[in-house]
């Protein structure tokens, strides 16, 4: 064999060693605070994203209300898995859409067939996902680059056109997939809530905590979801950190290197795919488990184009970049959409009435209805200054404040680095 | 290599980490949405919140303009400013303009993109976050089914906006859910005999649907009753609701054999399907030794402003109109009060979505204080058989066995030369209530369950 492989399975080696030697569940080093941080951020999520008390005129920033979180973490392991796939391999996809669509319809199905406990719903979604991404992928993977994207934006725009016209007995088209008090529910046991539920527990059953002024919602679907995101986390830090990943990041750096080494790329590229697929199937099944209807439009073009949007805004190849892009559009589409002419001139009372009717005409294409406007200049600007997404920026802000502490040590230690290698 | 980052301060988060992961659970035996008095966001201050929920986007964006102009005066009137418009004229004397209940009424929006995801989403959070108790709104049958049922599992009323679907108070209907709209059938069965009179009974019709919950059932409908006075149906097109050229459906047409085009289209899509249909020439050509004729089932003054001039002697039918008190008398009492208002704080007339929306938000008001609360057990029953007059519509039942309104239907037609851009429509004539009324599993409506009211508690 080649000199490529016996490195990497030398590399493997020290991997494993190291794993028996320090770590924590084979995480080492910044990738255990990683954990940590998203596992605090997650569970402390209703505390954190209601910082300003019910009542008060900032009320409308807070997201902390089941149905944001929800949709926050949900898309946080759309973008984690996209990333898999994206981050590391370079494979553009414009079509993860279909994936997530086909995970809801197959977790409503589950329902209706079923009951409604959200387990047996979920396991299909994944593996419906899987089996539809296989598929794609084998023939999408057998071109690269700009008609890969095409390839698969063909794919799943033709799957929303089967799914909102010509499939309408399976995805009752534009109506959505619902579920019917006539429908079968086979296992359904005496007594069982009629909504979704993890043996018993509803996932709209919810807690609210007064503190002062302030209301915390402790949902159960949120937590739910949160602790599938924080496994769907820790399995793509493996993967990121795995020989396996090595490969796909080898994909994305030089394919034609990797060919000559003797290596054929498309089964790891097609794992890739499948897992990512898999990864958006169970996302598709989590927003069906809260809200059981399905709706053609989640395969939509646009759907997949925020998928895109997100894993870049966050910063693609990082592996909380995607995670902070999702929640990031997720707020503009849900906080920003909310603010109307009624809510400026309130903000605006204090000032005289021509300026204020001045400044809320020019605020206003920003907000409301024109989140679009403010999100697609936000998505410009980081494109253009920073590159590497929210992280880099993170990352920008954090070097500046190291530097005036101690400004020489670091780059004196990144010039050693450069040199010992 | 391996340096581990395990600190004192790291391993004291992960623990502050693990004990609220462990808490957690304990935390949710309460009942969902529960608050003090037993059902779902209970208002607790001195004000409460209601939900309207429009397409601001979308090709229904018109509609939900003029929707959000209806809840901004309905809530107005309810708060006793303006001049109150309907509550005048309305037949039921329980709201004192003081708010619902003495409860100061307040308002949240929301942007339905006309898509049933998007509407969900949206009502969730106005229920979750806001804390609305009734969600009223929507110009899509598919949107309405969608957020019918959520309000169903939340406990919350929701008061249909415009939904013309049979499927919405049929297949679908829901115990929470109240639709004040006409639908499908009742616009099949007020044409029908207009159609006849017009276009006699030999005819062949060529259908283009909506292809959604809406279009399928209109175009049933009125399959089904031009079909019994002994027209031939050639095709059935459906097009999708995202579609704003139509071009490709309409070049066939001419050579299908038909004699009657069907567009079985709302808002902006019925806007630029006739405008195609027109541009290709359909009003003025022959077919079958016939003049070809347009009909759309559904119709407003709104479309008819989208399509301008396109719109001369086409036949539609309507919920209601605001020209029928002037023209009909005193039957229709409600309408002038209603477009006075509407009109001295917008401009111009209403149509017939702002129409329903305004009706819905105060008869739910209504409803309220005639049960002396918001639990919504007690608002379903005090709207169930609940008979008024004085909405502009004439006397009108809301019935109990699938909550929907039974009322007069306009029949209206595409005025030839309109003396403004608001009177572009002239009432052909009114079909009274006994007409349009059916059995509550009448075939097309059947298959559905009201099941139980949902207090959300």
């Amino acid at each position: 064999m080649t000199d490529q492989t016996q490195h990497t399975a030398a590399g493997a080696t020290t991997n494993r060693e190291s794993r028996s030697t320090g770590g924590f569940l084979g995480l080492k080093g910044r990738d255990v605070t990683l954990m940590i941080v998203v596992l605090i951020l997650t569970m402390a999520a209703p505390i954190i994203l209601n910082p300003f008390p019910q009542g008060s005129s900032l009320a409308q920033f807070n997201a902390g209300y089941p149905d944001l979180m929800q949709r926050f973490v949900i898309f946080g392991i759309l973008a984690i898995g996209f990333n898999i796939l994206f981050g590391l391999t370079g494979y553009l996809s414009f079509g993860h859409a279909a994936f997530l669509g086909v995970g809801s319809y197959s977790t409503v199905w589950m329902f209706k067939l079923l009951n409604y406990n959200v387990l047996p719903g979920l396991v299909l979604a994944v593996i419906v996902a899987a089996l539809f991404s296989l598929l794609i992928g084998y023939i999408s993977l057998r071109r690269s680059g700009i008609y890969f994207s095409i390839l698969t934006l063909a794919f799943a725009q033709m799957s929303f056109a089967l799914a909102y016209s010509v499939l309408t007995p399976i995805t009752n088209g534009e109506t959505g997939l619902q579920v019917y008090t006539s429908d079968p529910q086979w296992l359904r046991a005496a007594g069982s809530p009629d909504m979704p539920h993890l043996f018993g527990i509803t996932m709209r059953a919810t807690e609210t905590v007064r503190v002062g002024g302030w209301s915390f919602d402790f949902n159960f679907g949120y937590y739910f979801c949160a602790v599938v995101m924080v496994l769907a986390f820790y399995m793509a830090i493996r993967i990121f950190r795995s020989p396996f990943g090595m490969m796909l990041r080898a994909v994305k750096s030089n394919q034609q290197r990797m060919n000559y080494t003797g290596l054929n790329p498309r089964p790891y590229t097609l794992a890739a795919f499948v897992i990512s697929g898999m990864y958006a199937g169970l996302a598709g099944g989590l927003m069906a488990s809260m809200d059981p209807l399905a709706g053609a439009e989640r395969m939509q073009w646009t759907a997949s184009g925020e998928i895109v949007l997100m894993t870049i805004l966050g910063g693609a190849g990082t592996l909380i970049g995607p995670v902070l892009g999702a929640g990031l559009i997720k707020y503009f589409e849900n906080i920003f959409s909310k603010i109307n002419d009624g809510v400026l001139h309130q903000w605006f009372a204090f000032m005289p009435d021509g300026i204020e009717n001045a400044l809320v005409t020019i605020v206003h294409p920003f907000v409301g209805k024109g989140w679009h406007l403010t999100l697609g200049l936000m998505f410009m600007l980081i494109v253009c200054f920073l590159p590497g997404g929210l992280v880099e920026g993170g990352k920008r802000i954090a070097t500046v404040f190291r530097r005036d502490r101690k400004s020489g040590p670091v780059e004196q230690q990144a010039a050693q680095k450069r040199n010992a290698e | 290599m391996s340096k581990s980052h395990l600190t004192r301060r790291g391993l004291i988060k992960t623990g502050a980490a693990t004990g609220a992961a462990l808490a957690t659970p304990t935390l949710f035996t309460g009942a969902a949405w529960a608050q003090e008095q037993g059902f779902a966001n209970a208002p607790t201050g001195d004000t409460v919140t209601l939900g309207f929920n429009v397409p601001q986007t979308g090709p229904y964006a018109d509609e939900g303009a003029d929707e959000l102009r209806a809840f901004e005066l309905a809530v107005e009137h309810l708060n006793g400013e303006g001049d109150g418009g309907m509550l005048q004229t309305f037949s039921s004397d329980a709201l004192q303009g003081n708010g619902i209940n003495g409860k100061r009424v307040e308002y949240v929006t929301g942007d339905t993109q006309t898509k049933s995801d998007a509407a969900r989403a949206s009502a969730r959070s106005m229920i979750e976050k806001d804390g609305a108790i009734m969600i009223s709104g929507g110009s899509s049958s598919g949107v309405a089914v969608a957020v019918q049922g959520l309000c169903q599992d939340a406990g919350i009323i929701f008061m249909a906006g415009l939904t013309h679907s049979n499927d919405t108070t049929g297949k679908d209907r829901k115990a929470n859910g109240f639709r004040h709209f006409f639908n499908a059938y009742q616009s099949a069965a007020a044409m029908g005999p207009v159609l006849e009179r017009l276009y006699g009974t030999d005819r062949k019709a060529y259908h283009l649907t909506a292809d959604y919950t809406w279009g399928w059932t209109t175009q049933e409908s009125m399959q089904a009753a031009t079909e019994a006075m002994g027209w031939e149906t050639v095709n059935n097109v459906l097009t999708p609701l995202a579609a704003t050229d139509f071009s490709s459906y309409i070049t066939p047409v001419l050579q299908s054999g038909a004699d009657v085009l069907f567009l079985n289209h709302y808002g902006g899509n019925m806007v630029n399907s006739l405008t195609n249909a027109v541009q290709f020439g359909l009003k003025e050509a022959q077919a079958n030794g016939k003049q070809f004729e347009i009909v759309v089932p559904l119709y407003s003054e709104l479309m008819a402003r989208g399509a301008g001039q396109n719109i001369a002697g086409i036949p539609g039918s309507q919920n209601w109109d605001w020209k029928l008190e002037n023209q009909l008398g005193e039957r229709y009492k409600g309408t002038n009060a209603f477009v006075q208002s509407f009109g001295e704080k917008f401009g111009f007339p209403p149509s017939q979505a702002a129409h329903t929306c305004y009706v819905q938000t105060l008869l739910y008001a209504d409803a309220v204080a005639r049960a002396g609360s918001f639990n919504p057990c007690a608002v379903v029953e005090a709207l169930e058989g609940f008979e008024f007059d004085g909405m502009g519509n004439g006397p009108t039942l809301y019935r109990a066995e699938d909550h929907q309104c039974f009322k007069d239907v306009v029949v209206t037609r595409g005025k030839e030369n309109p003396e403004n851009e608001f009177d572009l429509v002239e009432i052909v004539e009114v079909t009274p209530t006994e007409a349009v009324t059916y059995e509550p599993d009448h075939p097309m409506f059947a298959g559905g369950d009201l099941g139980e009211c949902n207090p959300g508690a």
